[in-house]
């Protein structure tokens, strides 16, 4: 609740986590809230213009581009979430296990994620796609297979920097055990780097799920997704460029929210900032002072 | 608390080689209940190792560290018996915790039932020359005087027999300095808890010590009562005391 309060106290977070909140609601909720069936063909309307039943007009064949644009959260944004989530997951539980264990644990780990990231990401991802064939439950496979070793890493150089902190080897002393030290003493100063990269790494995956689907190699006609339905509108892109226009503002408008919500998300979870509020040009110039002032007994 | 043959190298950093370095050689002392004991020595000298062996934190490469006859690397030694207070006030308390909580953590982790109670958090803060006002501050609010104040209340709130205090005052400013080492002076007369002092600054150690243990290239020099300091026997002993005279 407190980092929501934080959040709430910035615009650009307000704005953002609206557009983000609104897209994940859509997207569950496609079904009650797209006006036509998305992949239902109706060739008499093919490349029809906006109408009161139509909001975004009808493409090649004849299939509302609204529902598709609602229809195509689900694998452009909750899917890739889901991958996220799990890339994360995976990342954080082996990053946190080197970081605070360190030793052989670390080092193996280390070098299992040296072993992964020494492949360009979208070659790994196009080799996966090759191997297992193309469609979105293979791409977003790739990603996890690729992501987690990237989280492991950031997320294990996160963990060093507090393992040593005086307030964690205190708690050793006290005879804290290893789970409740990181829980309460590594996880909250640990969860701001975590959070950035997750939500930095979120606009990129959505950005390459939508480059992929754009080449064929993600999801399957006539299953409506962002980077498919640019792919469709190519052949008409200066007769009937609203139709590229509608899913190519919907990646934008996505992307920079998620990246606006990532900076936000960084001010709003570090605890020097969450007492003072947001830092202004005008603000920091009388926090720091203050700081100054304190520190000298 | 015993001390006997203790020796810790760590390994140094190659893919190669398996050098290691030795930091501690055989040290042995002892430590009774209510005294202060200031273990000096310059920087890389091996204290601060010495002080992670004697919390419990790391284990000694050979011999071993007891307290009340059991070893304390055993976590129920001294969970209520042993604590610490660091010398760097800025990251000994968790960024995310408010003095409140703080002080709250070892007492809960203690007792693992019922957490203190408000009244109990103020006593501890007004022990230490603070007041409930700061029960909301977070650590980036207090200045470095008023952090490690509330470092030294956190450490005498499970009541230990045993504080270690590795540089504790060493961060602070010469007046602060003064009126840390008067307040645990005053806490050691008042609750009769027992300090290890690692520090290299021997005048202080000397306002505080009752015995001292000059450490230098991992290895004892001289342990000597502080009423006798100026019968040091040691060169370099009498080289650090050259320098309080001075």
């Amino acid at each position: 609740m407190n980092l929501l309060k934080r959040l709430m106290k910035d615009k650009m977070a307000v704005a953002s986590l609206s557009v983000v909140a609104a897209t994940l609601l859509v997207g569950l909720c496609a079904p009650f809230i797209a006006p036509h069936n998305p992949n239902e063909v109706n060739m008499e309307l093919r490349f029809a213009g906006a109408s009161w039943q139509y909001w975004l007009g009808n493409d090649h064949l004849g299939r509302c581009v609204l529902s598709r644009l609602i229809y195509g959260i689900r694998p452009s944004v909750l899917y890739v979430l889901a991958a996220l989530a799990a890339s994360a997951c995976i990342g954080a539980l082996l990053g946190f296990a080197a970081g605070y264990f360190r030793g052989k644990v670390d080092a193996l780990l280390m070098r299992i994620c040296d072993c992964m990231l020494s492949f360009p990401g979208y070659v790994m991802t196009l080799a996966v796609v090759g191997m297992l064939g193309a469609g979105l439950e293979n791409i977003l496979l790739a990603f996890v297979l690729m992501k987690w070793a990237w989280f492991a890493r950031v997320i294990r150089t996160a963990v060093m920097q507090f393992a040593d902190a005086d307030y964690v080897k205190f708690a050793k002393v006290l005879g804290a055990g290893h789970m409740r030290i990181m829980a309460r003493h590594i996880t909250p100063v640990a969860l701001p780097e975590i959070a950035v990269v997750s939500s930095s790494s979120f606009g990129s995956m959505i950005l390459q799920i939508s480059g992929l689907s754009f080449l064929g190699l993600g999801i399957q006609a006539p299953h409506a997704e962002w980077g498919m339905m640019l792919n469709e509108a190519r052949s008409v892109m200066f007769t009937r460029p609203e139709l590229m226009l509608a899913p190519g503002i919907a990646i934008i408008v996505v992307v920079s929210a998620v990246n606006f919500l990532s900076d936000s998300l960084q001010t709003a979870l570090d605890p020097k900032l969450m007492t003072y509020g947001k830092p202004s040009k005008a603000g920091m110039n009388t926090i720091l002072p203050k700081l100054r002032r304190k520190e000298v007994a | 608390m015993k001390v006997e043959g203790v020796y810790k190298s760590y390994r140094q950093n190659g893919w190669l080689r398996k050098a290691r370095q030795q930091v501690l050689h055989n040290i042995s002392f002892d430590w009774q209940h209510g005294e202060c004991l200031g273990i000096i020595g310059e920087s890389g000298s091996g204290k601060s190792t010495l002080g992670r062996l004697l919390l419990g934190i790391e284990k000694p490469d050979q011999g071993r560290i007891v307290f009340n006859g059991r070893p304390v690397t055993e976590r129920s030694v001294r969970r209520d018996a042993i604590s610490a207070v660091f010398q760097d006030y800025t990251s000994s308390i968790n960024p995310f915790y408010t003095v409140r909580q703080a002080l709250m953590e070892p007492l809960t982790i203690a007792r693992q039932a019922a957490p203190p109670s408000e009244d109990e958090i103020v006593k501890l803060l007004v022990q230490v020359g603070l007041d409930g006002s700061y029960l909301a501050k977070y650590p980036h609010q207090l200045s470095g005087g008023e952090a490690q104040r509330v470092c030294i209340a956190r450490a005498v709130s499970t009541k230990p027999s045993c504080i270690l205090l590795d540089e504790a005052v060493s961060s602070l400013d010469g007046s602060v300095q003064m009126q840390v080492l008067e307040l645990l002076k005053e806490l050691k007369d008042t609750l009769g808890v027992g300090y290890i002092f690692i520090t290299h600054d021997i005048a202080a150690a000397a306002y505080l010590c009752d015995r001292m243990l000059i450490i230098k290239g991992g290895m004892i020099e001289e342990l000597i009562e502080t009423k006798h300091l100026k019968e040091v026997q040691s060169s370099y002993a009498k080289e650090l005391l050259q320098k309080i005279i001075m």
